[in-house]
């Protein structure tokens, strides 16, 4: 489904202060499939996600994504695909204060000008989904750490993506809320969704739900796992 | 289209949001904003209401005046000219005219004297403005003059003439009449010990304005001591010297102008690190550069606009129904009597419309600028910020 070749991502190149993130990376992903990558903070894990959810370029290599090649693709485009194929949900959950859960769930399907009505029925129903509806109107900033991450993942879901991102999901979560951020992800490849899951927590990686182990050290894959 | 229309709907409503989530900063600009319209507007609808309404009473002036100059001042004119003028074919009539200004030394307030030739038979008589029924003398209480009450005039030989008030002008006409009393040409010549055979000068009626210019050069050309004015050079002085003031006013509102700038560019250029947090934020959930931009143009529009109208209306409100108390000792003039009066409503689409280029135009530009550099930077650099 997302095939990397030769991938070399560099920050501040040029510069003194140039480093180099991933270096030499190849890697498949297939659909359908849990992936997660694993490796230390600074491994590189967060930079290959934001590569493969097209978020960033890498400075050299290619980028496939259903046998299109994206590396090349002007802004615009790779936006579309990040709307259409992507749901994101960042460390930090990154919900936008002063907006309530259900808004915060809104906002990635604006662009695409669905009516108002159904847009909200649709994310009132992805709360519901994840147990979140009484909260819908609540501003993100009074939720829990717990409640903030199903907000984010329920606004991760709003544009049906075929692929879901997840970047240290787990790193505020205590272990209870992260086994149940588990059952979800669980659900969501049960419903074919392809999920990615960066993580050096052994709840995400040692878990049944994952099908596949990366291990990535100093930018570059230490262990492909099964489907390299 | 429904779905373009619904696009812009919610990015519309998130904007609407923002602004609210960032209401210290933009109720701040958005207060300064509309100080500064207001401040602008102000003297703009000032100014041209003030020519408007001089345009109106100059209409009633006569068509050509004839003043005499000695040594490049003028002086009283020779009543004998009038015969001479009068004999230039065009010319339909010719009066003589006594006016003046008078300081009275009890108020210490400047009143223009006119002659009117119907008072000639009511010698003491004299009607007043309301500007001069206003008159108080310092160390007395101020009171308004009636009917039958009486003023004190120094004459030019110190003596005191006192003239009785017969009649008042009504406060409608009060922008010409508030420092004017109608005099008796006796009590004038008393008053000011002016000889007989001498006007102040000369007005001109004529048949046909086309030959205005031509009876002009012969005026001068029969006395070469005269000065002929048009009604449109007077015109044209009081418009020259209406945006003189204006001008004056905007110089000094210029350095708010440019104060605001400088605040407007650091307020809305620089964007803080969470809002550039939440535009790459926006940029990972499948926003569009246009997408965000569009917000930043709604999010400057929203607060310019707001603050354009505002700031229109009230400048509207104290010109036109407060009568400017913050620019009227400039814009009216240096008298001591400034006449009260409401300005009639006089707004130029124009003026609106350069006002409105100048500033809703730039302000939403200036904060586009900034956002278009954070949206087009990949999301991750930017919330790696």
């Amino acid at each position: 489904m997302i095939r990397l070749q030769n991938i070399r991502k560099v920050f501040n190149a040029g510069q003194p202060n140039e480093f180099v993130a991933i270096e030499g990376v190849n890697l498949s992903i297939d659909a359908h499939v849990a992936t997660a990558l694993k490796g230390p903070s600074g491994s590189g894990k967060t930079t290959l996600l934001s590569l493969l959810g097209c978020m960033a370029r890498p400075t050299s290599g290619r980028i496939t994504l259903k046998e299109r090649e994206i590396t090349s693709l002007p802004e615009r485009f790779l936006t579309e695909i990040r709307r259409e194929t992507f749901g994101m949900i960042f460390q930090q959950f990154n919900l936008i204060k002063g907006l309530t859960a259900l808004e915060n769930v809104m906002l990635p399907a604006y662009p695409r000008g669905e009516r108002h009505a159904s847009l909200k029925r649709r994310a009132m129903g992805l709360l519901e989904l994840l147990n979140l509806a009484g909260k819908a109107s609540a501003r993100v900033e009074w939720l829990s750490g717990g409640e903030a991450q199903r907000t984010a993942i329920a606004r991760a879901l709003i544009n049906n993506p075929a692929i879901l991102i997840a970047d240290e999901p787990t790193a505020h979560l205590d272990t209870a809320l992260s086994r149940e951020f588990m059952e979800i992800m669980r659900q969501l490849k049960n419903d074919g969704k392809t999920i990615l899951i960066a993580s050096h927590d052994p709840v995400v990686y040692a878990s049944d739900v994952i099908d596949r182990i990366v291990e990535i050290r100093d930018g570059r894959i230490v262990s492909p796992g099964d489907g390299a | 289209m429904m779905g373009a229309l619904e696009k812009q709907r919610h990015i519309l409503d998130f904007t609407l949001s923002s602004l609210g989530r960032r209401k210290g900063k933009n109720i701040a600009l958005a207060i300064v904003y509309t100080f500064v319209i207001f401040l602008l507007a102000s003297v703009l609808f000032l100014s041209d209401a003030l020519k408007q309404e001089a345009g109106l009473i100059l209409q009633e002036a006569p068509e050509m005046v004839v003043q005499r100059l000695v040594a490049g001042r003028q002086d009283l004119i020779p009543t004998r000219y009038v015969e001479a003028i009068k004999a230039i074919s065009g010319v339909q009539s010719v009066e003589p005219r006594l006016w003046g200004y008078y300081n009275d030394p009890f108020s210490g307030a400047n009143y223009t004297l006119l002659v009117n030739p119907e008072l000639n038979n009511h010698p003491g008589a004299i009607i007043i403005g309301s500007g001069v029924s206003r008159r108080s003398e310092p160390g007395k209480p101020q009171q308004s003059l009636r009917k039958n009450d009486h003023i004190p005039f120094k004459t030019s030989g110190g003596e005191v003439l006192t003239l009785q008030v017969k009649g008042l002008f009504p406060s409608a006409s009060e922008l010409v009449t508030a420092d004017l009393i109608v005099i008796s040409e006796p009590d004038f010549r008393t008053l000011f010990a002016l000889p007989a055979g001498q006007a102040t000068d000369l007005v001109l009626k004529v048949r046909n304005t086309k030959e205005l210019a031509t009876i002009a050069a012969k005026i001068a050309q029969i006395h070469p001591d005269s000065r002929p004015i048009l009604r449109d050079d007077m015109l044209r002085t009081y418009a020259a010297v209406f945006d003189w003031r204006g001008g004056v006013i905007l110089m000094v509102l210029s350095c708010v102008f440019f104060a605001f700038i400088i605040l407007a560019w650091d307020k809305a250029t620089g964007l803080s690190a969470e809002e550039k947090r939440e535009i790459a934020i926006l940029k990972a959930i499948g926003w569009e550069t246009s997408d965000i931009l569009l917000m930043k143009f709604w999010e400057g529009a929203a607060v310019s606009l707001t603050a354009f109208f505002i700031g229109i209306f009230l400048a509207y409100l104290h010109v036109f129904l407060a009568s400017s108390p913050l620019f009227t000792p400039v814009l009216k003039g240096w008298s001591v009597l400034y006449p009260q009066f409401r300005l009639t409503p006089h707004i130029h689409v124009y003026q609106i419309a350069v006002l409105f280029f100048l500033t809703v135009i730039p302000y939403t530009v200036v904060t586009i600028v900034p956002s278009w550099r954070s949206a087009t930077i990949d999301p991750d650099a930017g919330m790696r910020m």
